[in-house]
């Protein structure tokens, strides 16, 4: 399975040119200013991350050229951050990213399951992106909400609590383009011990 | 000084080693890989373990400071397991394809497994593949064989100041590349091949070329800039395969540029090796004594106290020795090495020379350029000024176009009149200079090229007086040569005043006026049209232009087939070392005068190399030291005239090629092509 | 059962308000000043008489750490909290960060105060992104009470915090990988010493703790030293965050007693194991670098550092995975061997190498296509990985192998026998 974050060559599409927006721009400007002078490299992070959410959801050549010239880094030091964070996808993405996770606890309590559901209705395999581009397909290891598996993150949001029909609920409703309630899908609030 | 014990063994170290250190100085070997003492410590191979009391768990040894009563173990059971079990792991994805390894025979990895490892595998899984990776013309790769020990990645970033390799991914599925697989941009990348301690990253131009234990290994002396580094030349019968440095902390620590490493293939291409004569405008090959009885001829004819002769990148001592003397012998003083109209003063030997030492360049605070591009002209230099940069915060001014010397410099002026301003104290660098208590000054061949070169010597020479750059004990002025033979012609006195200042006028006038035969030794980067009129007499080992032009052309031998004495830019006395006989006819230069003396009254008075360089050492004792840095000299000139206003223009165009055998060479027309993009 | 009023995390499901007022109703900034007038000394002083042990897996002395801060060092201190929760079954910091930020944020002062530090930097995890919302609210909210910035709470120390979202990477929960991280490079953990104390941020003295620590600190400080220390066992002291996951009935984070007995804790707040205690097989008690335990030890082990240790395995984060006897064991850990492998960083040689190998073996072990001779070797391997590395993230990768080799090797014998069968039949 390939996961777009987990890759280390550079789409080469040299004909998209990347230039920051002029919101973020501003938020580049901000962001900086955490880390003391000098010190700008600091904000690789943050500042890849805003142009990974600028351009759809990841980083072709010119973006990460931009960011490189945005805090005054060599290329390949921008490369090698790119390439170590499973968040930084070099490959583009759906408008769904869903990251399902596979580690022990969410496997103990079912995620092999949401996996069948989720090939079903999106209809990709892992590593995959639909053909509507609605929806990418990956597994990821542990995203810390153990207490609330199986678990699934799509795009920013985590969906908690999950099993195979208040999944496909999701799924179908993102599918629809219907608005859905992040967190948990049993109705329990955070992580308490109550009654599933 | 604090103890250590190392196995039972109580020993002294100084403050600062590390425990491997001290190990070493105990005489106890610590394998590794990832360690290497010029570049910082990466601590990620894990072969260097040993035991430490009070450590539940073995330290690296690389990276642990040695400390008073510390107590180490190189030699237990669990150190000699946990060795084994490093070389397994690093063998488990490591192909075994031994047999057709460039590396094979000098390999780290083969060495170590066999003192370390298991004596045979328990991997029983797919071994990873890892895709090759494009780092230029020079640097081949193999990137399954990577052990990720990141000494590439070190030293393009610390040493040679470019960073464009780097370690992309995590865990198992970490690659080594360049940017995009672009070629490495650095005069210095082949270092990165002999410091890859497994097969990973090779020699391009060598791959499947040799074993190395077939190959006949000569230490010799680099001669592509002015330094003179310590190498090692590689042959194969008549062919020179590959070239490596070594060690030679005064000089070129353990680095050699790209240029000296890769232009031998130049060395086979366009080679001269039977005598020509020219006839109805066309080359014609001939024998000895036919050119050597023409010449004899033209001498006479054109007025022997004429004739002049005129030096090159590449002339040895021994040459311009017996050179001069020919010419002597004929009644004439015209000889010259200033091809390049570079100037210097007269009898004043620290006019000339790098006079603080290279080494020194390690301990400077401030550095001053004067019209150089050291990247160019003496890249491993430059590296030095890097390290100095690095490690003692050492500021750098420039004076010349703004460049990308790998480490930030005050961009003065691209004028040379901005020695003005430093001499009157107006420079925003004068500050600094008189704040610190070592400073160099560097002045390059763009510098003193021009006829107001004297002058220019003679500004700087006050200025390091004002600001301490030369003072009683130290002498921080330096001129920066740029070829090997330069320092040793002005030390013979290869030379004629009348030729000063305005080269290319003079010579030409002369030779109009006179007609006279011309000698050419390896003189390849000459302004060709100013010989009009003469009766040209090539002495080289390139069919270059200026052999095309010439009336007869003589063979002689490339530096690796004789043994030649030259003065580094520092007059330092080294020599090289025939590392096969001349190709073809080819015969040495100081061989072919000694017979040419005989056609004339007056014979040169010696019959083989032993003769010629008693000869040499007797008249100029300055050569009866070798190796040997000289004592430093006091500046012993300088006047406080203005400088005229003057843009600098650096002479070096294309690093990759400089003289005939770099232009000869294809690996360097590839450099050229991919690296500076420009079309060889 | 820990009591109502002796718990620290009183909005841990997020019942109630996170924001500032909610805070402020929970007693949280009240009064800050007051323990800071106390001074450095005093609050490092407290916190070492407290017990507390680091929450972020290691349990090293929180207030023994503090202290190796520099006291005159002339050069700018750094606090750095890491909140980088990524230890499969863990997900405690994630309830504080997102249901009570103004309780860390008030800890953060309180300790930074204490090692003169005017900086302080959060490093969460990128996944939590709704987290980090929620967190950087709180902080704009104490910048505009004054609670943070110039003069913080009135103090005269002018303290900063600044969040700093990660990317993706497991290895930057590693102090000095967070460290590399935060500078802008890949997380690969630096080699030690020096220690961040000495030297960490940007060079400078550091000192890099886990949310869950630096948020119990002002609690501690406000009841004093001896009502913390006398909660739980000597050395083992305070109360704890456990998560609980996997196969029990009501999955949850709780707050609880140090040394509270195991199969208590499932019980009375998981509403125990699906299937009753008796379908337990096995649990691992501190998240996925500890050794797992099997029922036998289950019925009795306490859950704190020094009991667990002595039954080989750890408290670790106090993250507990339990696994009844439906669980195919050997896949459980093949899992977190693949998380291992997924998350090694690459730069040194046992754990780049040795990671990938272990998993391979693993996975033939499921359906037992191995050699028994493969089960030494697994052990050997692990053994080649443990305490060789730079960090770590070796030894967690080792350590869930050994464990399941030490207690369920007749399983994995069982499983070759199989396989070899099936295969004589085929």
């Amino acid at each position: 399975m390939k996961h777009p974050g987990m890759i280390n060559i550079v789409s080469d599409t040299s004909n998209e040119i990347f230039e920051w927006s002029e919101r973020n721009f501003s938020k580049v400007k901000i962001v900086i200013e955490k880390y003391p002078a000098g010190k700008q490299q600091s904000a690789v992070i943050p500042i890849l991350d805003l142009a990974q959410r600028q351009n759809n959801g990841w980083l072709n050549r010119s973006a990460i050229e931009k960011v490189s010239e945005t805090l005054s880094m060599s290329f390949i030091r921008v490369m090698e951050v790119v390439s170590f964070y499973s968040m930084f996808n070099l490959e583009p993405v759906g408008k769904n990213f869903i990251q399902i996770c596979r580690t022990t606890p969410c496997w103990l309590r079912g995620s092999n399951k949401l996996l069948d559901v989720v090939k079903e209705v999106t209809g990709c395999n892992l590593g995959e992106t639909s053909e509507d581009k609605k929806f990418t397909l990956v597994e990821v290891e542990c995203l810390g909400a153990c207490c609330n598996s199986p678990m699934v993150q799509i795009n920013d949001d985590y969906y908690e609590d999950l099993n195979e029909d208040n999944f496909r609920k999701v799924l179908l409703k993102l599918k629809n383009n219907e608005n859905i309630n992040k967190g948990s899908q049993s109705g329990r609030r955070g992580s308490s011990p109550e009654k599933n | 000084m604090p103890f250590i014990t190392i196995d039972n063994q109580e020993i002294e170290f100084e403050d600062g080693m590390t425990v491997m250190q001290a190990c070493e100085l105990a005489g106890v070997e610590i394998p590794r890989f990832c360690y290497h003492d010029r570049l910082s410590i990466a601590g990620n191979c894990r072969m260097c373990l040993v035991e430490m009391d009070k450590s539940p768990k073995p330290i690296a040894s690389c990276a642990m400071p040695a400390t008073e009563g510390m107590k180490i173990k190189t030699n237990t059971d669990s150190i000699k397991r946990a060795r084994k079990g490093i070389m397994e792991f690093l063998l488990i994805n490591h192909p075994l394809d031994c047999p057709i390894c460039d590396q094979g025979g000098e390999c780290d990895l083969q060495d170590q497994a066999l003192h370390y490892g298991l004596d045979r595998s328990r991997y029983e899984e797919n071994k990873r593949a890892v895709k090759n990776k494009y780092m230029g013309p020079l640097v081949g790769t193999i990137m399954t064989r990577c052990i990720h020990c990141t000494r590439c990645v070190r030293f393009s970033t610390e040493i040679a100041g470019v960073d464009d390799l780097g370690l992309l991914g995590r865990g198992e599925n970490a690659e080594i590349t360049t940017y995009l697989e672009k070629a490495i941009e650095s005069e210095l990348s082949g270092n990165v091949i002999d410091l890859c301690p497994v097969g990973a990253l090779t020699n391009k131009p060598y791959a499947f070329k040799a074993r190395p234990w077939e190959l006949n290994k000569t230490e010799s002396v680099d001669i592509f800039d002015a330094m003179g580094s310590s190498i090692r030349i590689d042959t194969l019968g008549k062919k020179t395969l590959r070239v490596l440095p070594r060690l030679n902390e005064e000089i070129n620590e353990e680095w050699i540029s790209d240029k000296s490493r890769f232009a031998i293939d130049g060395l086979s291409k366009e080679r001269i090796d039977i005598p020509y004569i020219k006839r109805n405008g066309k080359l014609i090959s001939t024998e000895w004594d036919e050119v050597l009885n023409r010449i004899t001829q033209e001498i006479s004819k054109h007025g022997k106290e004429n004739t002049l002769a005129l030096s090159g990148k590449f002339t040895d001592i021994e040459t311009l020795f017996a050179t001069k003397y020919f010419v002597q012998s004929l009644g004439s003083n015209f000889f010259d090495c200033r091809y390049d109209n570079a100037q210097f003063i007269e009898n004043q030997r620290s006019s000339y020379l790098f006079n603080s030492s290279i080494q020194e360049i390690d301990n400077a605070e401030v550095i001053l350029l004067v019209g150089t591009n050291p990247r160019w002209e003496a890249s491993v230099l430059n590296a030095r000024i890097r390290k100095s940069y690095i490690n003692n915060d050492c500021k750098i001014g420039l004076i010349g176009k703004k460049i990308d010397l790998t480490y930030e410099y005050s961009h003065l002026s691209d004028n040379i009149e901005h020695l003005n301003d430093l001499l009157n104290d107006r420079s925003p660098f004068s500050e600094l200079l008189k704040n610190s208590k070592k400073s160099l000054m560097i002045i390059g061949n763009s510098a003193i090229n021009f006829r107001d070169g004297k002058e220019v010597l003679n500004v700087c020479s006050e200025i390091a007086k004002k600001y301490n750059i030369s003072t009683n004990n130290f002498n921080g002025f330096n001129v920066l040569q740029q070829d090997i033979s330069k320092a040793g012609a002005i030390d013979i006195g290869f030379y004629n005043n009348d030729f000063a200042q305005n080269f290319d006028q003079k010579i030409k006038d002369h030779i109009s006026k006179f007609n006279p035969v011309v000698f050419l030794l390896s003189c390849d980067e000459i302004n060709h049209s100013i010989l009009e009129g003469a009766f040209i007499v090539y002495l080289g080992h390139h069919g270059d232009v200026l052999a095309q032009l010439a009336n007869v052309v003589l063979p002689t031998p490339a530096y690796t087939e004789k043994s030649s004495t030259y003065v580094n830019m520092e007059g330092r006395v080294l020599q090289t070392t025939r590392c096969y006989h001349p190709l073809g006819e080819s015969k040495e230069e100081w061989k072919i005068f000694r017979s040419l003396s005989n056609n004339f009254s007056q014979k040169l008075r010696f019959n083989n190399l032993s003769e010629l360089r008693n000869e040499i050492s007797n008249l100029f004792p300055v050569f009866k030291e070798i190796n040997n840095l000289p004592s430093s000299s006091k500046l012993d000139f300088g006047s406080a005239t203005k400088i005229e206003n003057r843009v600098l223009e650096y002479n070096i165009k294309n690093f990759y090629m400089t003289d005939v055998i770099s232009r000869a060479s294809i690996t360097m027309a590839n450099c050229s092509r991919e690296i500076l993009n420009k079309v060889a | 059962m820990l009591k109502e009023e002796d718990k620290i995390f009183k909005n841990l499901y997020g019942k109630e308000d996170w924001g500032l007022k909610g805070a402020y109703k929970r007693g949280i900034w009240s009064n800050t000043n007051a323990i800071l007038a106390r001074g450095n000394d005093y609050i490092i002083e407290e916190i070492k008489k407290s017990e507390l042990r680091g929450r972020g897996g290691a349990g090293f002395p929180t207030g023994l750490k503090w202290s190796f801060m520099p006291k005159n060092s002339g050069k700018p201190h750094y606090l750095v909290v890491n909140a980088d929760e990524s230890e499969p079954g863990t997900c405690k910091d994630r309830e504080i960060l997102r249901n009570d930020p103004h309780l860390l944020l008030e800890g953060c002062l309180v300790s930074g105060f204490a090692m003169h530090a005017h900086n302080c930097y959060i490093y969460i995890r990128g996944e939590y992104y709704n987290e980090a919302l929620n967190l950087q609210k709180a902080i704009d909210e104490a910048y505009e009470a004054k609670l943070l910035g110039k003069d913080a709470c009135g103090s005269g120390w002018d303290f900063n915090i600044y969040l700093h979202r990660g990317a993706g990477a497991y290895i930057c929960g590693e102090e000095t990988a967070l460290l590399e991280s935060l500078e802008g490079k890949k997380g690969q953990p630096r080699l030690k010493p020096p220690f961040p104390a000495e030297s960490g941020l940007y060079g400078f003295p550091t000192t890099v703790n886990n949310v869950e620590s630096i948020a119990v600190a002002p609690t501690i400080l406000r009841k004093g030293a001896k009502w913390f220390a006398n909660l739980g066992n000597p050395k083992n002291t305070g109360t704890k965050i456990f998560s609980i996951s996997g196969h029990v009935n009501n999955p949850c984070n709780v707050e609880e007693e140090m040394g509270i007995p195991l199969k208590e804790l499932i019980e009375t707040h998981a509403g125990g194991v699906i299937g009753g205690w008796d379908n337990l097989l096995a649990i691992i008690p501190g998240g996925a670098s500890v050794p797992l335990i099997p029922k036998s030890i289950c019925d009795t082990v306490k859950m704190d550092f020094d009991n667990l240790l002595k039954v080989q395995s750890g408290l670790g984060t106090a993250a507990v995975i339990v696994m009844n006897k439906s669980t195919d064991i050997i896949e459980s850990i093949t899992r977190l061997s693949n998380f291992y492998k997924h998350e090694s960083c690459g730069q040194c040689t046992p754990c780049r190498e040795g990671t990938g190998w272990m998993y391979r073996i693993m996975k033939k072990m499921i359906d037992g296509s191995v050699q028994l001779e493969d089960i030494d070797k697994l052990d050997d391997v692990t053994r080649q990985i443990e305490g060789h590395t730079i960090c770590a993230l070796g030894d967690a990768a080792a350590w869930p192998i050994q464990g399941l080799i030490r207690h369920f090797k007749p399983e994995i014998e069982r499983r070759i026998a199989e396989f070899n069968k099936k295969k004589e039949v085929a």
